[in-house]
């Protein structure tokens, strides 16, 4: 599969998704500075975390001007996947592909350890390769990633199972305890209303190799790979 | 013309910076203060002379980008 890496000045973890799609995975992995238009050839884009623009006036809000993004949200309205990892997901939220704002993290500390995540819908492109409520481990590093929305939205968000992840203890409760940021409803990771477009704020691409302790960040990425997989054989059939 | 634009959070969203500037006032002797709100000013010069216009720019710009309308208010003066 073609996976496009995007860059924004700032970006930090562009590298380490390359190298999970490319040298773990073996896949073709295209790296997409921002100021390219156009995503051709692609079968997915990572919107990888990071700092793009220094995190000037909001996380992303600099960045979903970049020349690239119009080609992101073309992109998306075609039923691509797009995936926005931490400050993927705070550009996504900008960029109106996803709803919703990120406010500043209740503690005000940047925090950066392990945290355990719910699996609330296994049936995405991004978690099909999870069982539903199979709780991963994955470290979130974020200053601003406490989930906010009105409560219409996120009414349609929890009817619609367009929640993907939530907070949770090692066990699985998803309790206020077991939330870092303070992000409503323990929201840590939503899809949108198509399917296609998941933010998350825990850094998948940072466990995917037991030499590094933890191999639970790799369902994320094999199930992008199996739906893109099953949607080609579609497709040839 | 000269834009003054205040940014803040809109009222009912947790402002932990706010909080915590509350808590230090609070430690320093000052008491009997409360909702202490932290907020963001920018300022700008634009070349409109016409002052409707400039405040259709000015709103537009706040829409857009200074402000996030989600979780942000925003509020501006025009001054010569």
């Amino acid at each position: 599969m073609n996976v496009g890496v995007l860059v924004f000045p700032g970006s930090n973890c562009d590298h380490d998704c390359a190298h999970v799609l490319k040298d773990v995975l073996g896949q073709n992995v295209t790296m997409v500075w921002h100021k390219e238009s156009s995503l051709a050839g692609l079968d997915a884009v990572i919107l990888p975390g990071g700092f793009s623009y220094g995190d000037y006036l909001r996380t992303g809000a600099i960045a979903r001007f970049s020349p690239v993004m119009q080609a992101v949200q073309e992109f998306a309205a075609e039923g691509k996947l797009v995936l926005g990892i931490c400050n993927g997901f705070q550009i996504l939220l900008e960029a109106g592909l996803l709803p919703g704002a990120m406010l500043r993290n209740k503690s005000l500390h940047f925090i950066c350890r392990e945290t355990y995540v719910k699996v609330e819908n296994a049936a995405t492109p991004f978690t099909n390769a999870c069982k539903p409520g199979q709780v991963l481990k994955i470290p979130i590093a974020h200053a601003d990633g406490n989930y906010y929305t009105d409560p219409v939205t996120l009414g349609g968000l929890q009817a619609n199972a367009q929640v993907v992840f939530r907070y949770c203890t090692v066990d699985g409760k998803v309790v206020p305890g077991a939330c870092p940021n303070g992000s409503l409803d323990n929201i840590a990771g939503i899809h949108s209303a198509q399917g296609n477009v998941l933010g998350m704020m825990p850094h998948p691409e940072r466990c995917v190799e037991t030499m590094l302790g933890n191999e639970d960040g790799r369902h994320i990425f094999q199930s992008m790979l199996s739906f893109l997989e099953q949607k080609k054989v579609a497709e040839v059939r | 013309m000269k834009a003054k634009i205040h940014v803040t959070l809109k009222s009912g969203i947790l402002d932990p910076q706010g909080k915590a500037i509350e808590h230090a006032l609070d430690s320093l002797g000052f008491k009997h203060v409360a909702n202490v709100r932290v907020g963001k000013y920018m300022e700008l010069d634009l070349q409109e002379a016409d002052r409707a216009k400039a405040e259709v720019v000015v709103k537009s710009m706040c829409e857009k980008l200074l402000a996030n309308t989600i979780i942000e208010d925003y509020q501006y003066e025009l001054t010569a």
